[in-house]
């Protein structure tokens, strides 16, 4: 095969599927980091930068649970994820809500420096050690036949739609969705029907946080926690948003899949290391030329 | 103050600067104050975009890295004189500013779109940097040979074998001439009509296309400028440190360390960036030392500080550090400050 | 100088404009006036390059307006107002205005000065060191004239400069206007305040749902029944003439 000429490998088939259905498991986990960004944007319209510093900070929650206490990385779900959701509604309304004065840049600044504040945090307190859960379980898994899949992956997958699903069902049955919903929509309008958008505000970031809490306890078979974790993932996790269209669950899920997929395509054709390539080239097309992106409706 | 008594001061400022090796003789010092002007020539690299022209980026690495490899590359494979190199150096990154500004302007894209753009691009050349290893030599690095030749100092723009003087000066010289340049040029872009349209594209593009100015250009201008004068940093770094490799020219924190001094000093001023950088490494050095003295020492402190410092200011001083030493002076003398 | 030939604008189903068009003649003060709604900023966002209509020209100096950007068109002596007022809110009255003189003028302090000249000459002379964003309303709509004017344009187009002000500060802008227009710029304004449309205009255009329903002298226009039903409701005109009532 050849691209723009340059001479790309052949693959069989089978190695091309394997590749894409390890990028579904990737993409999956793309997806859970970024629903709980997307929901954030939905809402306040802001980019949270701290995203990935938070999913960091969870990631070392559940190894310490793990570590100190011999709590199993799915059970931790049951303690970080309410803390999640107190630490989100605190951070906004302590200190994003009272320092970015509703400006959309000064926003992103703040979270820029509440990341930095959090990944600093971390490296000042647990080193720049890399550190994984190790549990029994973690290479059992089914064969495929194209690829060998483990259990925690596929507990990801499932997690990201029951992810999905569950905030759906949250914005669409639950009060407080619908007041979110409101609030998203047109704020000084919730604001006059006697919504109390500041708390909403909070509860927002509260539940994305807490989704990316659920996130770490998923990922942490997998992956190995450190201070600049966050980082790998706050660029994946952006572009999947803007790819889904920002304040999209669905948006997110898809293109987490998207991203994932693409990222192990390009991977298998470009090399593993300009496979990556390939993120950053959606990420800047995406906002070029359709920034409301697949999903998500024109501004 | 009135014009003069602004230009006085700068004077005063940068003579100060030139003589201090004659007057401080601690090593230590001169490194710190050095690394200060490093970061405070970035800060106003950054300033000319964000502060004067409220296009907010977060990939100021692309004009460093670019510069970087470009000086570093021009050598290690060509053999090519760093005195010429700094000018592609230069060209390189402006030629890569002037494509993201391109992009990014025609596209429409503001605040926080731009500040997404960018990151993601200096990401890609993060990547590209990283795996086009026949061009770039690809995570390893491009490792610059050490000059031990006292007499080719100045060839090969190194100081670490030179003469007595400029072994222990010569990088402090090389960064104050740079932020001088880059300073000086501030200054006149404050005064200028290029100056004047880029404000008055921050405050309202639709008012300024309406009163003849060509807000795309403007951008576009403002953006090559920062990106030259971000570019001298990328040309210091190499000379000074013989290696960079795709962390350092391209990871974020290069992007992020230009934005500290001028939003905590103050945003679209000439002084903001200087005095912002001289605050948080002074705050910066002074916690190490702190912390050291009672505990043991650990990376993070400083940029924790930073952070936090960084989030105060944009709640509760959106003028800066600038904005906060004006009102003291109209306080103190008791009539208007005007911007400082 | 400025003829404007069939222009229309849709906005999803909305037609916004539609094939309206207008002629003023150098040296006169034309109005454009119709109830909210009708399409007149739009029309003049189309004259002025910040929208591209889906058909029609303008016709300014023997070139075609459409297609142009925003500054090219003030470069050639076209300017507009905001309706809106679009202060550089960090800016001083004197910098502000300057940016207007930038156009014609490279040197700063050149620029300075005659800011500082229109400034005056506006009655802004004790604002000139304020910054933008502190102005009352009036400030703010005066500045809004004297960074237009400050380009030295041929035509400007005010978008009401007078709506929100006192009926002094009404007929101290009326004055200004005027004294614009015996300096040798033409206008063209939009505008609500109808004392303002009637003093000044030489001659008033009026649109409605899009449509330039009537055209004349200020005192012509009032009696049109088309007008006065556009303003007043379907039958008034009927209601009025039966009442033997004259115009406004």
């Amino acid at each position: 095969m050849e691209l723009l000429g340059f001479q790309l490998p052949t693959y069989g088939w089978s190695t091309i599927l394997g590749s894409a259905i390890s990028g579904v498991f990737l993409g999956a986990i793309y997806a859970l980091v970024a629903l709980g960004l997307t929901l954030i944007y939905g809402v306040l319209h802001i980019i949270n930068f701290a995203h990935g510093a938070l999913l960091m900070l969870a990631m070392y929650a559940v190894y310490f649970l793990w570590h100190l206490g011999g709590v199993d990385p799915y059970l931790a779900m049951l303690i970080v994820v309410p803390g999640g959701f107190v630490f989100g509604y605190c951070l906004q309304r302590g200190v994003i809500g009272k320092t970015s004065h509703g400006r959309d840049e000064i926003i992103l600044l703040v979270t820029l420096g509440v990341a930095i504040v959090i990944e600093n945090a971390a490296l000042f307190l647990f080193s720049a050690d890399e550190r994984n859960v190790q549990v029994p379980y973690d290479l059992d898994g089914i064969d495929l036949g194209v690829t060998y899949v483990v259990w925690t992956d596929l507990a990801a997958l499932a997690g990201s739609l029951l992810i999905t699903l569950a905030l759906w069902l949250f914005m669409v049955r639950t009060d407080t969705g619908k007041a979110i919903r409101a609030v998203a929509k047109e704020r000084q309008g919730a604001r006059l029907v006697g919504i109390n958008v500041d708390h909403i505000f909070a509860i927002s970031f509260g539940i994305g946080t807490a989704c990316v809490a659920a996130a770490a306890s998923l990922l942490a078979p997998t992956y190995a926690v450190y201070p600049q974790f966050g980082y790998l993932f706050v660029l994946i996790a952006f572009t999947v948003v803007v790819l889904g269209g920002m304040g999209s669950f669905v948006g997110a899920l898809v293109g987490g899949f998207v991203i994932g997929i693409t990222e192990q395509l390009g991977r298998l054709y470009l090399g593993e290391s300009l496979g990556l390539i390939t993120i950053s080239a959606i990420f800047i097309l995406i906002l070029l030329f359709r920034p409301t992106g697949l999903f998500g409706q024109k501004a | 103050m009135s014009e003069r008594a602004r230009l006085m001061g700068w004077a005063l400022l940068a003579t100060v600067l030139v003589l201090l090796p004659f007057g401080v003789t601690s090593g230590r010092w001169i490194d710190f104050v050095e690394l200060t002007l490093f970061v405070a020539v970035m800060g106003q690299a950054w300033n000319i975009l964000g502060g004067y022209g409220g296009q907010y980026s977060f990939g100021h690495a692309l004009f460093f890295g670019t510069a970087a490899y470009i000086q570093a590359l021009l050598q290690f494979r060509y053999g090519i004189s760093p005195w010429v190199a700094m000018w592609f150096a230069a060209a390189g990154s402006i030629a890569v500013g002037a494509f993201v500004g391109y992009l990014s302007f025609r596209y429409g894209l503001r605040g926080s779109y731009f500040a997404l753009i960018t990151l993601a691009f200096a990401e890609a050349f993060h990547v590209l940097a990283r795996s086009l290893i026949s061009v770039t030599e690809g995570g390893r690095g491009v490792q610059l040979a050490l000059n031990q030749d006292p007499e080719r100092a100045i060839a090969t723009f190194q100081f670490t074998f030179a003469g007595e003087f400029l072994q222990a000066y010569g990088y402090y010289y090389t960064i104050l001439i740079i932020l001088l340049l880059a300073y000086a040029a501030t200054w006149w872009m404050e005064r200028s009509r290029f100056g004047a349209s880029l404000m008055a594209v921050r405050e309202n593009e639709d008012a300024a296309e309406a009163l003849g100015i060509n807000a795309f250009r403007v951008k576009i201008g403002a953006i090559c400028l920062s990106a030259a004068i971000m570019s001298m940093t990328g040309v210091y770094y190499v000379q000074k440190f013989l290696f960079v490799d795709p962390g350092i020219a391209y990871g974020p924190s290069k992007s992020v360390e230009a934005l500290f001094a001028p939003i905590i000093g103050g945003l679209g001023t000439v002084l903001g960036p200087l005095l912002g950088a001289f605050f948080i490494h002074g705050v910066g050095e002074f916690a190490k030392e702190a912390i050291g003295a009672v505990w043991e020492e650990r990376p993070g402190v400083d940029l924790i500080l930073f952070g936090v410092i960084l989030i105060l200011v944009l709640g509760f001083l959106p003028r800066g550090l600038v904005g906060l030493l004006d009102t003291a002076w109209r306080r103190l003398t008791g009539g208007r400050g005007g911007h400082a | 100088m400025l003829e404007v030939i069939g222009l229309s604008k849709t906005f999803g189903g909305l037609k916004a404009v539609q094939d309206a068009s207008l002629k003023v003649d150098r040296g006169e003060i034309v109005s454009l006036i119709g109830p909210n709604g009708a399409g007149k900023t739009t029309l003049f966002a189309m004259i002025s390059g910040f929208l591209k209509p889906d058909s029609g020209s303008v016709r300014y100096g023997g070139r075609d307006l459409v297609g142009m950007k925003p500054h090219e068109i003030c470069l050639i002596g076209v300017v507009r107002t905001f309706q809106v007022v679009q202060p550089f809110a960090n800016l001083s009255v004197r910098e502000n205005i300057a940016v207007g003189a930038h156009a014609r003028i490279r040197s700063r302090a050149d620029a300075l000065g005659r800011a500082a000249e229109i400034g005056r000459r506006l009655g802004m002379g004790k604002m000139l060191d304020q910054p933008a964003g502190a102005l009352t309303v009036a400030g703010r709509k005066r500045l809004e004239l004297a960074r237009a004017l400050a380009t030295g344009p041929d035509l400007l187009l005010l978008d009401e400069v007078m709506a929100g002000l006192t009926p002094t500060e009404v007929s101290e802008v009326v004055n200004l206007v005027r004294g614009i227009q015996e300096a040798g710029t033409t206008i063209l304004l939009i505008e609500h305040v109808m004392q303002a449309v009637m003093s000044l205009s030489d001659r008033t255009y009026v649109l409605n749902q899009g449509r330039m329903i009537a055209e004349g002298t200020p005192k012509s226009i009032t009696s049109t029944p088309e007008v006065i039903e556009a303003y007043l409701g379907h039958g008034a005109a009927a209601r009025i003439a039966a009442q033997g009532g004259g115009g406004a």
